[in-house]
C-alpha cells in the first residue's frame, strides 16, 4: 500500500551565487513514515528540507507535498512543523508562551494542549522560565514541544540534536521516538549521525556530497516500540555499519 | 543589591567627586583666582542657597520642556521607525534626511525653529524634540529590521501575517534597541530644552535654566552661573538615570538578551 505525502522528482537547487546545492533528488516519503536523511556536511540536506517546507524555491525538477507545491501545501494544510538546528526561541517569551506561539499565530488558544506537550517533554516545572535560564538540551525540548503543539501532520527536523552532548542526544532520541510511536506524524529527519538515523527512522536515505543526490535508500527493519537497548543489538550495529559504508562511498 | 556591592558601585565615583571639589577649591585659593573668573565651591554653594527657590522653579520648567520633547521624540521616532521597517523604499528614501537631524548644529537652527513655532514652552519643546528624535529612529529601525532570519522562517512556517510578524516578532525584538535609543535621547532632550530656552525664553516671571544662564552670564554673576550649570547637570543626570533604571528593569524581563 502506497500513500505518498512528499514526492521529489529530479529536484535541483542552484543558488544565485552559483552554488549547486542539490541535483536530481528523487525520493518519496509515505504518510506516517519517519525518514532520515544522512549525508556529509554541506551536502544540501538542510536545503532540501527548506524546499519541502516552502521556505526556498527549487530550480529544477518537481516537488510536491500532498499533491501541491510546498508553499501552497503549507498554507492550505497548516499542519507543518519544523525544528531548527538551534532551539530558535523568542528570548523575551517564557517557555509556555514560546510553546504556545504556533497556536497564537493560528489565532487559537489551548492551554490544556500546551500543558500536555510541556509534560511530554518534561518541562512542566519550567513553564514560566525564560529561555536564557535553561540549558541547551532543555531549550531543544521547548523547541520540540513547540513543533508538536499543533499536532503536525508533517514534521521536519533539521539536525535538531547536533549541538548537544551524546547523553542528552540519546535521551531526546528516545523521547522523540516515543512521541512518534504515539502520534505517527510523517517525519523527515536530517542528521549526519548514522546511529541516530538508524535508531529513529523507518528508512535511511543517504545523500551524496554537493551537489546532493540520494544515493542509497536503506530500510530499517526494527519493530516498534523500540527502546534504548536496541543500540546494543548486533543487528543494529550491522545496519549502522551498512549506512556508514554507503555514506563513505557518498563522500568520495 | 546589598550594602557591599552598593559601596563598590558608588564608592569610586564619590571618591573622584570629592577629589575634584577639593582640587577646584585648592586651585582657586592657591592662585587667588578672582571670583568673576572662577568662583570656588563655597561661593557656588552660597549662590545655590541664595537662589534655591528660583533655581528649582527654573529646573522644573526646563524638565517639563525636556520631558515633553523626549516623549514626543519617542512617539514620533517609533512611528517613523515602524514605517521604515515596512518599506525598504521609504527607508532608503528618507533615512538620509533623518541623519540630517543628527548632523545639523542645533544651535544654528534653534532661532529658526523658535521663529516658526513661537516663543515659550512650545519653542523649547520643539528644539528638544528635534535634537532627541534621531537616536530613537536609528535604534528602533535597527531593532525592527535586524531580526534573526531563523525567527522570520519560524513565523513564515506558521503562515504568520504581516501584522503578526510586526507585533509579535519585530517590535518585541526592537525593545532593547528602543531602550538604548531612549537612554541617548533622554540626555539630548535636556540639552535641547536648555538650548531652546536660550532663544525661546519665557516671560519675565517664569523661566528655565537656559534663560537663567543667558541672564547670569550677561551680568557677570559667575557664581550664579555656576549654580545654573550645576542644576543643568543634575537635571540631565536625573532624567538619564531614571530612563536608565527603567530600561535596566525592562531588559531583565526581556530574557537577558
Amino acid at each position: 500500500m502506497s500513500d505518498p505525502l512528499v514526492i521529489a522528482r529530479g529536484v535541483g537547487k542552484k543558488f544565485p551565487g552559483g552554488v549547486h546545492a542539490l541535483a536530481d533528488v528523487d525520493l518519496t516519503v509515505e504518510r506516517g513514515q519517519f525518514a532520515a536523511i544522512v549525508g556529509p556536511s554541506g551536502c544540501g540536506k538542510s536545503t532540501f528540507l527548506r524546499l519541502v517546507a516552502g521556505l526556498d524555491e527549487y530550480t529544477a525538477g518537481e516537488l510536491t507535498v500532498d499533491g501541491d507545491v510546498p508553499l501552497h501545501a503549507r498554507r492550505r494544510r497548516r499542519d507543518l512543523a519544523y525544528v531548527f538546528q538551534d532551539a530558535t526561541l523568542l528570548p523575551w517569551r517564557s517557555v509556555r508562551r514560546n510553546v504556545g506561539l504556533p497556536l497564537e499565530l493560528r489565532q487559537q488558544s489551548d492551554e490544556a494542549r500546551i500543558d500536555e506537550v510541556l509534560d511530554t517533554v518534561g518541562l512542566s516545572e519550567f513553564a514560566d522560565a525564560l529561555p536564557a535560564q535553561l540549558s541547551g538540551g532543555m531549550r531543544m525540548r521547548v523547541s520540540i514541544a513547540r513543533a508538536l503543539v499543533t499536532q503536525p501532520g508533517l514534521l521536519l527536523l533539521d539536525e535538531p540534536f547536533g549541538a548537544l552532548d551524546e547523553i542528552t542526544r540519546q535521551r531526546l532520541n528516545e523521547e522523540l521516538l516515543r512521541m512518534w510511536e504515539r502520534d505517527h506524524w510523517t517525519g523527515i529527519f536530517i542528521t549526519h549521525n548514522v546511529y541516530e538515523a538508524a535508531f529513529l527512522a523507518d528508512r535511511v536515505l543517504v545523500m551524496s556530497a554537493r551537489p546532493g543526490r540520494i544515493v542509497a535508500d536503506i530500510a530499517v527493519p526494527f519493530q516498534h516500540p523500540r527502546d534504548a537497548d536496541l543500540r546494543h543489538q548486533p543487528d543494529f550495529a550491522k545496519l549502522a555499519r551498512d549506512i556508514s559504508e554507503q555514506l563513505g562511498r557518498a563522500h568520495s | 543589591m546589598n550594602a557591599r556591592t552598593l559601596i563598590k558601585q558608588i564608592g569610586p565615583p564619590l571618591f573622584f567627586f570629592a577629589f575634584f571639589i577639593l582640587s577646584w577649591h585648592a586651585l582657586v585659593e592657591l592662585f587667588d583666582i578672582p571670583p568673576y573668573l572662577l568662583p570656588g565651591p563655597p561661593r557656588v554653594a552660597d549662590a545655590v542657597s541664595a537662589h534655591a527657590a528660583r533655581l528649582v522653579d527654573a529646573a522644573l520648567l526646563t524638565a517639563m520642556g525636556a520631558l515633553s520633547g523626549f516623549a514626543l521624540s519617542f512617539a514620533f521616532g517609533f512611528a517613523i521607525a515602524l514605517l521604515f521597517s515596512q518599506s525598504r523604499i521609504i527607508e532608503r528614501g528618507l533615512y538620509p534626511y533623518a541623519i540630517f537631524l543628527q548632523t545639523v548644529p542645533i544651535v544654528a537652527i534653534a532661532p529658526l525653529i523658535v521663529l516658526w513655532i513661537g516663543y515659550g514652552l512650545q519653542g523649547v519643546v520643539a528644539v528638544s524634540f528635534i535634537i532627541s528624535l534621531f537616536p530613537i529612529i536609528a535604534n528602533t529601525t535597527a531593532g525592527l529590521t535586524q531580526v534573526d532570519p531563523r525567527l522570520l522562517d519560524l513565523f513564515a512556517l506558521n503562515n504568520a501575517s504581516r501584522w503578526q510578524i510586526l507585533f509579535k516578532l519585530r517590535v518585541p525584538n526592537a525593545v532593547p534597541n528602543m531602550l538604548t535609543g531612549a537612554r541617548i535621547s533622554s540626555g539630548l532632550s535636556v540639552i535641547g530644552a536648555i538650548v531652546g530656552e536660550f532663544f525661546a525664553g519665557y516671560g519675565t516671571d517664569d523661566f528655565g535654566l537656559g534663560y537663567l544662564i543667558i541672564q547670569t552670564s550677561g551680568q557677570a554673576k559667575t557664581d550664579y552661573l555656576f549654580a545654573c550649570i550645576l542644576f543643568c547637570t543634575l537635571l540631565g543626570l536625573a532624567i538619564f538615570s531614571t530612563v536608565g533604571l527603567v530600561s535596566h528593569l525592562l531588559l531583565r524581563r526581556w530574557g537577558g538578551a
